[in-house]
């Protein structure tokens, strides 16, 4: 499929990306030259067919509830932003 | 006028509860669970959302899930998987929850509630097995919002409710067999302070005879029963007077702000939710044989339904006692035990439902709480029913037995609180008393019986509150009639 | 000279004396500081390797450990957790990023007494088949500096092939172990999957993603593999019970009774001739050592490469969302608020090629489109599997061309992507069902480039095919040809 503007606009929210404009332009004609592509899918029925999500065929796989030790405080905030008090920090979110 | 409070409109809730298991560690990590911890300290590469970490499920979590749905009549999807979750936000650090959307655990269950309108089903639409995201504090002193992941990646049950509540008792109702049914399987604290038991009130009103439902909102953030209570009046009624002054109700998440007593809408994010679930690829998926349904099946308590009438029919209690004893599961063990050891289940059932419950809801508690030896609770009862002591005196033991665990045999002796059965020292209180009061004495000889209450105070006062009132009573009238 | 022996003669070499694991470690880090500043197949070099080679010369004097790997210098893609280098996927968004953890490879390589000589180049977050996404720069191909040498191990593949390192480890999410060992003329095994634990393994596409062997040849691979493959209590997905034992199928030249199906619809159009050529001619090797060869018509081809990029940008979009410049890697110097430092940090800390996934992937999980799109796919996904078990149920292996061409030139891949991804038609299947494949030089185009053929088995079948390529490559030497190198200016 062909998509348009606002879907690449929507698309990058929620992705959490920021086009400039030309980036935008670029996005939506190579999205939609792979898109236009994938419909290629479409041709193939699939009705009856499971979906495989995995692929292993492994289940069941389960960890007892027994608790170890956490990691070191540092070694969890030694890549962060900013820290204070132990935490991460960020700006401040207004909920 | 019909329809809630006469409004001509009615009411339809349904509920999100959100309920912390108390496995020892996090669902999907070796990290502990403990609450209170100093910030990030029980946290690893997993639970914070490290590059490269993967998932691994506790299987405590899944058992009591599976518990969980047995106990609310659910059907339990034996093949199932979990889903990923995708939005952005500081407490999330992979920025998705591991939840399930497409094969959920339990589906299709119910719970009993008891109505003013009699017995009551609540449907339950289904249960989900998910993670609890990060803690985040904006209180910080440099106007930063700080990030604890301690309690992310503690194991979540989500229990959805269908819009079958039509009123903050249904609700209420719904959320204390709830809360007992998960006390009961010992999965859950449950404690809605610390953030253990959680709802989401989703709430809509429609005029009587509407067939359609009206627009919902989704009210968060309530931390007792109270408040929830509170909160959905306030929904009702700011819904219905908007309706009735010509606005409309926008669908919306709301918070509850029990200080003030207001409701509030939230900031709403303009981007619709697109959560863009798909299946977790990093789990296994699950497969519950029948053999391991029974087995789990097999580890599920007498629930409060089932002890309820057979404490009715075994003890003949009232519906009513039965109900309060089993409400709580400490409780109706405590009073299973006491009876057990030879107190008189009548007496028991009073002590606990008037005096302990009482005592527990001064001091903002809850039964769980409750330390003392069910064996000082029969004691004391035996003590009751031997006449050694009166039911004043016992009341008042009671109260010490609950604070401190005392052992009431040994404290009565040492207090010498045993009754007066002295015939003759009881005769001779009853003597001056009557000596010292004429003018009741004549009063109720002139046809004022109450004044005869006023005799008997004033000698149970004289004894120390130790003699028995009845004999006190008998004996004053055989004086004085 | 010790560059281009492979691993197995480096360990002989220790044992028989006439070498030491710190000789051999500061042979590579010299070979390294002599060319990596031309092919540029290391993002970081691991200060400590010298050092730590000498740690592991006591412990085989002590009698300590012993094994295959034993002092043996291993370079590792840049997408495997370390605790003593960084790791940054070759992404401006994981600079100077020190992870708390080792992956579980790269502790069973220490403890098999490999030594870690660095972090190779990689296309951003294994998103490429070049190696010029990188953030850090283009690896060169060894054998020609104006090729590229593939991936999205490029940088794994042109340091064995470089003589920088003997070994290495990749990562094959559809194809990215294969491909650039084709194009380089070395031997790589794409593991079934599950075989290997993927914890540390920076996630692209979780259920494609496998780390695999990269060498000059199939023993060494072997070898490697079976040290690294096996259950991991940390991996759901890992399999429980597994341990390869390669002794048999590296000793073993007899082909006959073994029936290879080769899919001629994999041949003609759209591949190269030379190499059809040279997968046919290997064929006939093949053929002579006692295989059956059956041609095939292998279905479903077209369809792999649309469902393989739905289904790994759909979790790429997912997996890549926790790089938000709060708890690690790139952290912007200003934003005004905390969206404004989610969007400034992943705009400027991605590439184009990652962005361009990740909006893919996005959108093929979004609402309206998230059943024509990636639901659909998996179905696919399904039905491609469906093929592939009916195929095994006739041949013990497929044989099949990598790649339909031998390494492109720098700078000619990036400005088309749909063409980029359908060069991956060949290697993607393996990926979307889960299967093994080896990858292995079986000639040379005339314009002296490497060409690769691969050998896909059923699950778990590591142990027949390495037994197929060890067999074909007792008997040909296309594994022990080396690039003559350019010396840096």
């Amino acid at each position: 499929m062909e998509i348009d503007r606002k879907m690449v606009e929507y698309v990058a929210e929620l992705s959490k990306l920021r086009l400039t404009e030309p980036e935008k332009e670029l996005m939506q004609q190579d999205l939609s030259k792979v898109l236009q592509y994938m419909d290629i899918l479409n041709s193939l029925p699939t009705n009856e067919v499971e979906p495989l999500t995995h692929v292993s065929g492994v289940e069941n796989v389960f960890r007892e509830d027994v608790a170890q030790p956490s990691f070191a405080r540092e070694k969890i905030l030694q890549n962060a932003l900013a820290a204070e008090e132990g935490c991460f920090k960020v700006p401040q979110t207004v909920e | 006028m019909s329809g809630y409070k006469n409004t001509g409109y009615e009411v339809v809730i349904g509920l999100e509860v959100h309920v912390e298991l108390n496995t020892a560690t996090k669902i999907f990590c070796n990290c502990s669970t403990e609450f209170g911890a100093a910030p990030n300290t029980h946290v690893c590469p997993v639970c914070s959302g490290m590059p490269g970490v993967l998932p691994v499920l506790n299987k405590g979590v899944l058992q009591r899930a599976v518990a969980v749905g047995l106990a609310t009549n659910c059907t339990i999807t034996q093949k199932c998987k979990f889903d990923r979750k995708n939005y952005f936000y500081p407490d999330l650090p992979k920025a998705f929850q591991t939840s399930q959307l497409y094969l959920p655990i339990c589906r299709n269950g119910y719970l009993e509630i008891a109505t003013a309108e009699g017995a009551k089903k609540v449907r339950i639409h289904e249960i989900h097995m998910e993670e609890d995201a990060g803690k985040l504090n904006h209180e910080a002193q440099s106007g930063s919002t700080l990030i604890d992941f301690n309690r992310c990646g503690v194991p979540l049950l989500e229990i959805v409710s269908e819009p079958d509540m039509t009123c903050a008792d249904d609700v209420l109702a719904y959320l204390e067999k709830l809360k007992s049914t998960l006390e009961y399987l010992n999965v859950s604290d449950c404690k809605m302070q610390e953030g253990s038991m959680r709802a989401d009130v989703n709430l809509s009103v429609r005029r009587v005879g509407d067939a359609e439902l009206g627009t919902r909102t989704e009210t968060k953030n309530m931390n007792s029963f109270k408040a929830i209570a509170r909160a959905i009046e306030y929904e009702i009624f700011r819904q219905i007077e908007l309706l009735e002054d010509g606005g409309q109700v926008l669908q919306e998440t709301r918070r509850w702000d029990d200080e003030r007593g207001v409701g509030y809408a939230m900031r709403s994010k303009e981007n619709a939710h697109d959560y863009r679930y798909f299946p977790e690829p990093d789990l296994a998926p699950i497969n519950i044989s029948d053999e391991w349904l029974e087995e789990i099946r097999g580890t599920i308590p007498e629930l409060p339904d089932q002890k309820q009438a057979r404490y009715v029919a075994d003890y003949k209690l009232s519906d009513y006692d039965a109900a309060q004893l089993t409400r709580y599961r400490k409780l109706a063990e405590i009073f299973e035990s006491a009876v057990q050891l030879g107190a008189a289940p009548k007496e028991a059932a009073n002590l606990l439902i008037g005096d302990c419950l009482r005592l527990l809801n001064a001091e903002g508690k809850e039964a769980a709480d409750l330390t003392f030896e069910p064996k000082n609770l029969a004691e004391l009862l035996k003590l009751v029913a031997a006449g050694t002591i009166n039911k004043t005196t016992a009341k008042a033991v009671f109260e010490l037995i609950y604070a401190d665990n005392i052992d009431p045999v040994a404290y009565v002796k040492e207090n010498g609180l045993e009754m007066v059965s002295d015939d003759g020292a009881l005769d001779a209180m009853i003597d001056e008393v009557i000596a010292a009061n004429p003018k009741s004495v004549a009063d109720y000889q002139g046809g004022k019986k109450a004044a005869l209450g006023f005799l008997v105070g004033q000698i149970m006062k004289a004894s120390k509150g130790k003699a028995d009132a009845g004999k006190v009573n008998a004996k004053l009238r055989e004086k004085l009639d | 000279m010790i560059q281009y022996e492979t691993a197995a003669a480096l360990r002989q070499a220790c044992i028989d004396g006439q070498t030491t694991a710190q000789a051999q470690t500061e042979a590579y880090l010299a070979q390294i500081a002599k060319y990596d500043g031309v092919y540029h197949c290391y993002n970081t070099l691991n200060e400590k390797a010298a050092e730590q080679a000498a740690a592991v010369d006591a412990k085989l004097a002590a009698g300590e450990i012993a094994g295959p790997l034993a002092g043996v210098p291993v370079a590792i893609k840049d997408n495997l957790a370390t605790q003593e280098m960084t790791t940054t996927c070759s992404s401006k968004i994981l600079e100077g990023f020190i992870s708390p953890y080792d992956a579980t490879v790269v502790q069973k390589l220490q403890a098999a007494g490999a030594i870690i000589l660095g972090k190779t180049n990689m296309d951003e977050f294994a998103m490429g088949s070049t190696t010029e996404t990188s953030y850090t720069g283009a690896t060169k191909n060894p054998w020609n500096a104006g090729h590229v040498p593939g991936g999205s191990s490029g940088g794994s593949a042109a340091a064995v092939a470089a003589g920088e390192a003997p070994l290495a480890l990749g990562s094959d999410t559809g194809g990215s172990i294969r491909q650039p060992c084709a194009y380089c003329g070395l031997t790589g095994i794409k593991p079934t999957y599950g075989a290997v634990s993927r914890y540390g393994l920076l996630a692209y596409g979780s259920s494609l993603d496998q780390i695999g062997p990269m060498a000059y040849t199939v023993e060494d691979c072997a070898n490697l593999l079976q040290v690294i493959a096996g259950y991991d209590e940390k991996d759901s997905t890992s399999t429980q019970g597994l341990s390869f034992d390669f002794t048999n199928a590296l000793q073993n030249d007899d082909l006959r009774g073994k029936k290879l199906g080769l899919p001629k619809n994999y041949l003609g159009e759209g591949l190269d001739p030379e190499i059809e050529q040279a997968v046919r001619a290997a064929c006939e090797q093949l053929a002579a050592l006692g295989a059956e060869i059956v041609e095939f018509e292998m279905p479903m081809i077209e369809y792999a490469v649309p469902a393989y990029y739905i289904i790994a940008c759909a979790e790429a979009s997912s997996n890549l969302s926790r790089y938000d410049g709060i708890k690690y890697g790139y952290h912007p110097e200003s934003f005004a608020d905390l969206e404004d430092l989610y969007l400034t940090a992943r705009s400027q800390g991605f590439g184009p090629e990652v962005k361009r996934r990740i909006m893919l992937g996005t959108f093929a999980l979004s609402s309206g489109y998230y059943d024509a799109y990636y639901q659909k796919a998996l179905k696919v996904r399904a039905l491609i599997k469906q093929k592939f078990d009916k195929a095994f149920a006739e041949y013990d292996a497929i044989v099949s061309p990598v790649a339909p061409t031998t390494a492109p030139k720098l700078n000619e891949s990036l400005s088309d992507p749909l063409a980029m991804y359908l060069s991956d038609i060949y290697t993607v299947s393996v990926n979307l069902v889960g299967i093994p494949a080896v990858s292995l030089p079986c000639g040379f185009s005339a314009a002296g480039l490497p060409i690769g053929m691969q050998l896909l088995g059923r699950n778990f079948a590591e142990e027949g095919l390495v037994n197929l390529a060890q067999a074909y490559q007792m008997h040909t030497d296309w594994h022990a040809k080396r690039p003559v190198l350019k010396e840096a200016e």
